[in-house]
């Protein structure tokens, strides 16, 4: 038999590292999840985690911290990417790259750094959250650049000439042309920032003096001596990512500025 | 005399150190349909987008009733703009694009109170105002229901109304028109230009519009305005701007032109292709002029009789007419005809007095076509000078076989290629004696110009003419040698192409 080469054949290299490297893995994770450790199938550790009030207040403080991140990092990175994306000048890509260079220095020299710097101030092991979302907003906040400023970017400048022309303030062509139009940007910048601050524990661990547990060092210290609990918080958490993610839309297939290309 | 709503005193514009408008100054009548015309990059959106206020002039003043609006803002001003390709806002629907406008507004509504006593509040428009108001625009577009449409759903023509209703329904004293229908079809676009008419002559206001099509000019506009080069050549009617064409720039770009090199022959006549014509216009005795015809003012008859006599090129049946080029001497003419001809036939050509547009020539150098010949040297005008080739490619030199040497090393044979050729007024001299210049020709007129004469000598075999300045006396029909110095001969490329 003559085997045929079709272009669906392109497809079968991401076929088998999604087979090898997602869907096994997650189906071990839920298996874990709800088994004991005689492997019999149990609800116990479901039971367990929703009875257990330092467990759920992990998941409570994860998230706030998530959000103060995202938040903080949207308001400083709206006004930087507009002016970027406004701006006549010719060299503003200098200066947008000067916004995402930290992105490529190796993240542990970068958190370092900024444990440094903080030391140097006198604030680590003073204001510990504080530190964790200082750190956060410091590494995430290219994620939140680099999308709005591409969408910012792409808004037609007739467009708030349109606005000026029909007797539109600035304030109401921003609030009435820019935001809208920005909001596919603020959205993927909201996901790209949000999703990976909910599970990263190596800044809060690096910078909050090991007094900022977030839901990520849970399961990474679970996974140490629990495998079927530290299963079941990164299932919640999946979850929880999940319905964040659904939240902010940052699932609509429309949404097609999430690959920002620079 | 009509109102002046808009008026442009002296106003020029500077793009980082580029000239765009070149101290305009104009008027526009209230409720006039006005168009700006002009090829791309001739400064009309730019002047409009001045008015709109998206763009501040660099210097000189704009008044709108008198008032000077130079530096406000566009949100400010009462005038709205259809944008060439609409801007139409795409997060809103159609209700809500063309209620923008309204929402921005605020109206000054006068109360009474308990006590009788008056005064007056800033308000915004009711949502039933807005609402009626929109519904009105969206009649008079022809867009009855569309109101839930969302932007993306509608074809460019309905997109086109959009944004007409956008900008009316502000109710603006002024109507730009930005290019509004160039991304429309042919037959989508006569259709808008009627209704863009018939909506004028409605609303009662002002509108200024922007276009490169001169079909569209003439047929919308009360007046053109015809620009080049950030320079208004032109404020006429349509028909003004058509028959009496200001200069051969104008009368090139709008309509199609036969444009000859003639001196006018005085008492009303005029000698261009070889023949002395009758005409309309009175010039002085031998002055140069521009002579326009419209190709369908010259009338084919049978060879015999016609003034000019010559043969057929080619023929095009373009619809309507045909387009027939003809060769007489040296010269090409285009005439349109409903009657056709065939290739190579013999025709005689008419043309009546009152068809011949007489226009005095804006002088500011001879120009000339010419060839390089083998010796490195040039000919025009019945002529061969000396000149310096070298000039056609920076850089370059001559070897000592005559070829010439690129400044990237290039030998290059020059001979045969076409160039154009200057010669400024004040670089020519003549002489009596024979062959002591490039060329020969005799003196056909002699003007005195103040402080120097005009002269004008024309060769014999092809009739080309030197003008230039000078201080001596000369007399009238001598033969003369002229005269070029080899440094003051400019020389550009015919065709870009030949650069290789």
């Amino acid at each position: 038999m003559r085997v045929r080469f079709t272009r669906k054949m392109l497809g079968i290299p991401y076929a088998v590292f999604l087979l090898c490297f997602v869907i096994i893995p997650m189906l071990i994770i839920v298996f874990y999840a709800f088994t004991d450790r005689e492997m019999h199938f149990s609800f116990s550790n479901f039971a367990k985690f929703f009875s257990d009030p330092t467990k759920l207040s992990t998941i409570v403080y994860s998230l706030v911290i998530a959000l103060i991140t995202t938040a903080v990092c949207l308001a400083i990175a709206y006004p930087v990417a507009y002016i970027l994306a406004r701006s006549r000048m010719k060299r503003t890509y200098v200066l947008l790259l000067l916004f995402i260079m930290p992105m490529w220095i190796n993240f542990v020299l970068r958190i370092n750094a900024i444990r440094e710097l903080l030391n140097w101030i006198g604030l680590l092991g003073e204001a510990n959250y504080f530190n964790t979302i200082v750190g956060m907003v410091y590494d995430f906040l290219p994620f939140m650049i680099l999308p709005l400023y591409t969408t910012l970017l792409k808004i037609d400048s007739s467009l708030y000439e349109a606005s000026a022309d029909l007797g539109g303030s600035s304030f109401t062509t921003f609030t009435r042309i820019t935001v809208p139009l920005s909001m596919p940007g603020v959205v993927s910048g909201i996901t790209m920032v949000f999703l990976p601050s909910m599970t990263n524990y190596v800044v809060s661990d690096m910078l909050g003096n090991s007094k900022v547990t977030v839901i990520g060092k849970f399961i990474e210290t679970y996974f140490g001596t629990d495998w079927h609990m530290g299963s079941m918080i990164a299932l919640v958490l999946l979850v929880v990512v999940f319905v964040s993610a659904a939240l902010t839309g940052g699932f609509s297939p429309e949404d097609n500025v999430r690959g920002t290309n620079l | 005399m009509a109102e002046h709503i808009i008026e442009l005193v002296d106003v020029s514009k500077s793009f980082d150190d580029t000239l765009v408008i070149d101290h305009m100054s104009f008027y526009v009548n209230k409720g006039e349909f006005i168009t700006f015309l002009g090829p791309s990059g001739c400064g009309k959106t730019t002047t409009l987008r001045m008015i709109a206020g998206f763009d501040l002039p660099t210097s000189g003043k704009i008044l709108l009733g008198g008032k000077d609006i130079s530096m406000l803002p566009p949100n400010k001003r009462p005038v709205n703009t259809v944008f060439q390709r609409y801007a139409l806002f795409p997060h809103l629907n159609v209700f809500e694009n063309i209620a923008f406008g309204l929402r921005c507004k605020k109206v000054i509504n006068t109360y009474e109170n308990d006590r009788g006593e008056r005064y007056t509040k800033k308000e915004k428009l009711s949502k039933k105002e807005i609402a009626e108001k929109v519904k009105k625009a969206l009649a008079l577009v022809d867009l009855e229901g569309f109101e839930k449409r969302s932007i993306s759903t509608l074809s460019g023509g309905q997109q086109q109304r959009v944004a007409i209703a956008r900008a009316i329904v502000n109710e603006p004293e002024i109507l730009l028109l930005d290019e509004p229908l160039g991304a429309l079809d042919l037959k989508m676009r006569k259709e808008m230009q009627l209704e863009l008419k018939e909506m004028h002559k409605r609303l009662g206001i002002t509108f200024i519009y922007v276009t490169h099509d001169q079909e569209e000019a003439l047929t919308m506009s009360d007046t053109i305005v015809v620009m080049a080069d950030g320079v208004v050549q032109q404020i006429g009617t349509p028909k003004d701007v058509y028959n009496e064409p200001a200069n051969t720039f104008v009368a090139d770009f709008i309509g199609e032109s036969n444009i000859f090199n003639g001196t006018s022959a005085g008492d009303r006549k005029v000698r261009f292709c070889g023949k002395i014509f009758d005409c309309v216009d009175d010039f002085e005795r031998n002055e140069p002029v521009d002579v326009v015809v419209r190709p369908e003012d010259i009338r084919m008859c049978a060879p015999e009789i016609g003034m000019l006599r010559g043969k057929v090129l080619s023929v095009v049946f373009k619809g309507i007419h045909y387009e027939i080029t003809a060769q007489v001497g040296r010269y090409e003419l285009i005439i349109q005809s409903t009657e056709s001809r065939d290739v190579g036939d013999e025709i005689g050509m008419n043309i009546f007095p009152d068809a011949i547009h007489l226009m005095k020539k804006k002088y500011t150098k001879n120009v000339y076509d010419g060839v390089i010949t083998k010796r490195n040297t040039v000919e025009f005008a019945d002529g061969e000078f000396e000149c310096d080739v070298t000039q056609l490619y920076p850089g370059s030199h001559i070897d000592e076989e005559d070829y010439l040497v690129t400044a990237e090393g290039e030998r290059l044979d020059l001979t045969g290629v076409a160039v154009t050729v200057e010669v400024g007024f004040d670089d020519i001299a003549i002489s009596d004696e024979e062959g002591a210049g490039g060329a020969m020709g005799h003196i056909i007129s002699i003007i005195y110009k103040g402080d120097h004469y005009r002269i004008i000598v024309r060769t014999e075999e092809n009739e080309e003419d030197f003008v230039f300045a000078t201080a001596d006396l000369w007399n009238e029909n001598d033969y003369v040698s002229v005269i070029i110095p080899k440094d003051k001969i400019k020389l550009t490329l015919k065709h870009a192409e030949d650069r290789k």
